[in-house]
């Protein structure tokens, strides 16, 4: 009798199993991904980018609350999704990195040098690069704000606009410098993003021409990098790209990366944006 | 003064899930800088929680739990509207304490 029952308690706890394995598993990957989620430190960046977004510095003593980010004076809902764009005060197609400099110097009054001083944060990324953007548990607001900002894009599609000649060109020039394959390994972005089912060690690299992996891609960056401990925007995955690359060192904020990233989010069109994510 | 902690405190049946992200360094003091120099360890060395005047949760922490650590734990006795608090003590004697209320599962 007790047997019986031990028995159909083993049975009842197995059924699970037979349900249809592939809902299951998609079901966990999803499961497993919210608790991720609810893990992830990207949460503080946010936190704190959005008090700086608030908050009055620079010598005009002023909050970056008036910043157009594309859909005008302070909107930062859906505004990432929107970028790169082109700004007719600037003349240029910018991203959000290079925007937030434009409106630090704008509204903040803060110089050139000081508003693209320190874009990325903290530790283990600049290994071989000068001061700028090293200093071990240095904060970045640049990485904070944009942290914060594409918070507030999270489930949206991913929808650069494509209307303005400068932002066709941005395109056009990003392609070119995907598929441009220079330096002592005679390498490019196409090198390790040309192709399908690329990987380095165990992380698979997305093929950038496919809709999906683009998507994902670029629908994942800014990420919380737990191997580094630290938030990455998109500028710094550019950088590192570069870097990686043996490339000379791609300037942060500068024209040749807000093409490669127009480029990428033509790419990833469509897709949900799902950022700040977390990673490896 | 370091960064407020997320808290997330939920019933989930007779129990309390408390789920809380602390931002923390966590150096170890084994890291080098740019320079060579050693970057001294700064770390989380206890934990505590508390609730209704009663410690629910001690932890002893070293310098093996990761940067911006996250901690999950469940507690017998809560209700929802009551408060958690949750307090970290540093090597350096920096500390941060941060409340949360309890809410309905």
């Amino acid at each position: 009798m007790r047997i019986h029952r031990v028995l159909a308690g083993v049975l009842t706890a197995m059924l699970p199993c037979f349900a249809p394995a592939q809902q299951d598993t998609l079901k966990e990957i999803e499961r497993y991904r919210q608790l991720l989620q609810e893990s992830n430190p990207a949460e503080l960046y946010q936190a704190r980018g959005e008090e700086l977004w608030k908050s009055r510095r620079g010598p005009k003593n002023a909050s970056l609350e008036r910043c157009d980010l594309g859909l005008g004076p302070g909107v930062v809902k859906g505004a990432y999704v929107r970028l790169p764009r082109y700004f007719a005060d600037t003349d240029r197609v910018q991203d959000a990195e290079s925007r937030l400099v434009t409106c630090m110097v704008a509204l903040q009054g803060f110089t050139l040098e000081e508003a693209k001083r320190n874009p990325f944060s903290g530790t283990g990324v600049p290994m071989i690069t000068s001061d700028p953007f090293s200093g071990v548990g240095q904060r970045s607001v640049m990485t904070d704000l944009v942290a914060w900002i594409a918070s507030e894009s999270r489930g949206m599609a991913i929808a650069a606009p494509m209307s303005h000649p400068k932002e066709r060109l941005a395109y056009q020039a990003g392609e070119r410098l995907f598929y441009y394959r220079a330096g002592p390994y005679d390498f490019g972005c196409v090198t390790c993003h040309g192709e399908e089912g690329k990987r380095i060690r165990l992380q698979n690299l997305p093929r950038m021409t496919n809709p999906k992996d683009a998507q994902r891609a670029f629908g994942t960056w800014p990420g919380y990098r737990v191997s580094e401990g630290e938030l990455r925007s998109m500028q710094w995955r550019m950088w590192e790209c570069v870097r990686q690359m043996r490339f000379p060192e791609l300037e942060f904020a500068s024209d040749a990366s807000i093409a490669l990233i127009t480029y990428l989010a033509k790419k990833a069109e469509g897709g949900t944006f799902d950022a700040p994510a977390i990673k490896r | 003064m370091a960064d407020p902690m997320r808290i997330r405190a939920n019933m989930t049946g007779d129990k309390v899930e408390v789920k809380v992200l602390m931002s923390h360094d966590m150096e170890t003091g084994l890291r080098k800088d740019a320079q060579g120099k050693i970057i001294p360890a700064h770390f989380i060395r206890n934990v505590t929680v508390t609730h209704a005047g009663k410690t629910v949760l001690a932890a002893q922490w070293g310098t093996s739990v990761s940067r911006n650590p996250f901690l999950h734990f469940r507690f017998r006795g809560g209700r929802p509207g009551e408060k958690v608090a949750i307090t970290w003590l540093d090597n350096k004697g920096e500390n941060r304490t941060d409340e949360a209320v309890i809410a309905g599962g």
